[in-house]
């Protein structure tokens, strides 16, 4: 069984004038819809100049969670935001690459590049 | 050595990460690197949410038949030593357009689920039979120390 730290959680906070979304745990179909939720309330309702997703607790993520960063990625975009990915696993790297989309993203490796 | 896994389960999105669970470890039991283990999890999960969302159409309670067993020589049969996953619903039909996936050049979401299975494993074929959509996957386990 999958240990019990790997059912979502996921919660926002400030850091200057960026949101910060510090997502833990296994991301798919059955809670990608939370994901997606937190990021288009960061995006669109907060209106932050910057979202910077922590991946780091992330130890796995499909395509209905691509989906939604490609939603976020997508809506920042339209509103000339910045939308950053960090703390990329190996398992979630590597979804991304086979999507192709990792170069679509902005991804640096810690929170101090994501906030620079 | 022969191995069966058979699961049933419903269409309910909280099982994914049960089953993920159980297929992980029935790979590292076949000797599959931790690459090949997160990459057959992964199309599992892929057709299992696919099943979820087009076949049932979001639909709880539906029928999905899982049968994870391994085929070759080293099982006692022919072929070469691999990890079949025959994934059974009896929902709406697969459109054969649908199963080519889509242009990766087009940055939307959805549209994954079916290139990340075929980008996971190394034989994909659907078939329907009857009332029943029929997902078979193949992953060869060459040269792994599988037991």
């Amino acid at each position: 069984m999958y240990p019990k730290e790997r059912a979502l959680q996921i919660s926002t906070r400030q850091a200057g004038n960026a949101i910060v979304v510090d997502v833990v745990g296994d991301i798919d179909l059955y809670n990608s819809p939370e994901v997606r939720k937190t990021l288009l309330m960061a995006l669109r309702e907060k209106r932050a100049p910057r979202v910077v997703v922590n991946l780091s607790a992330v130890k796995y993520i499909d395509s209905s969670g691509v989906a939604s960063l490609v939603e976020g990625l997508k809506i920042s975009r339209d509103l000339g935001s910045r939308f950053i990915l960090y703390g990329l696993s190996p398992a979630a790297r590597e979804v991304l690459e086979l999507s192709r989309l990792i170069k679509v993203f902005e991804v640096v490796d810690s929170e101090a590049q994501a906030l620079a | 050595m022969s191995y069966n896994l058979k699961m049933e389960l419903s269409s309910d999105p909280r099982l994914l990460r049960v089953v993920r669970s159980a297929v992980e470890q029935l790979a590292q039991e076949l000797g599959l690197d931790e690459a090949e283990c997160r990459r057959v999890t992964l199309a599992v999960d892929e057709a299992i949410t696919n099943i979820i969302r087009h076949a049932y159409q979001n639909q709880p309670g539906q029928p999905i038949e899982i049968t994870c067993s391994r085929h070759g020589a080293e099982a006692g049969g022919d072929g070469p030593d691999r990890l079949e996953i025959l994934l059974q619903d009896r929902g709406r039909a697969a459109d054969s357009s649908e199963m080519h996936g889509r242009p990766l050049d087009e940055i939307r979401p959805g549209g994954l689920g079916l290139h990340l299975i075929r980008e996971a494993m190394d034989e994909v074929e659907y078939q329907r039979e009857g009332q029943t959509n029929q997902l078979r996957l193949v992953k060869y386990l060459r040269g792994k120390d599988s037991g």
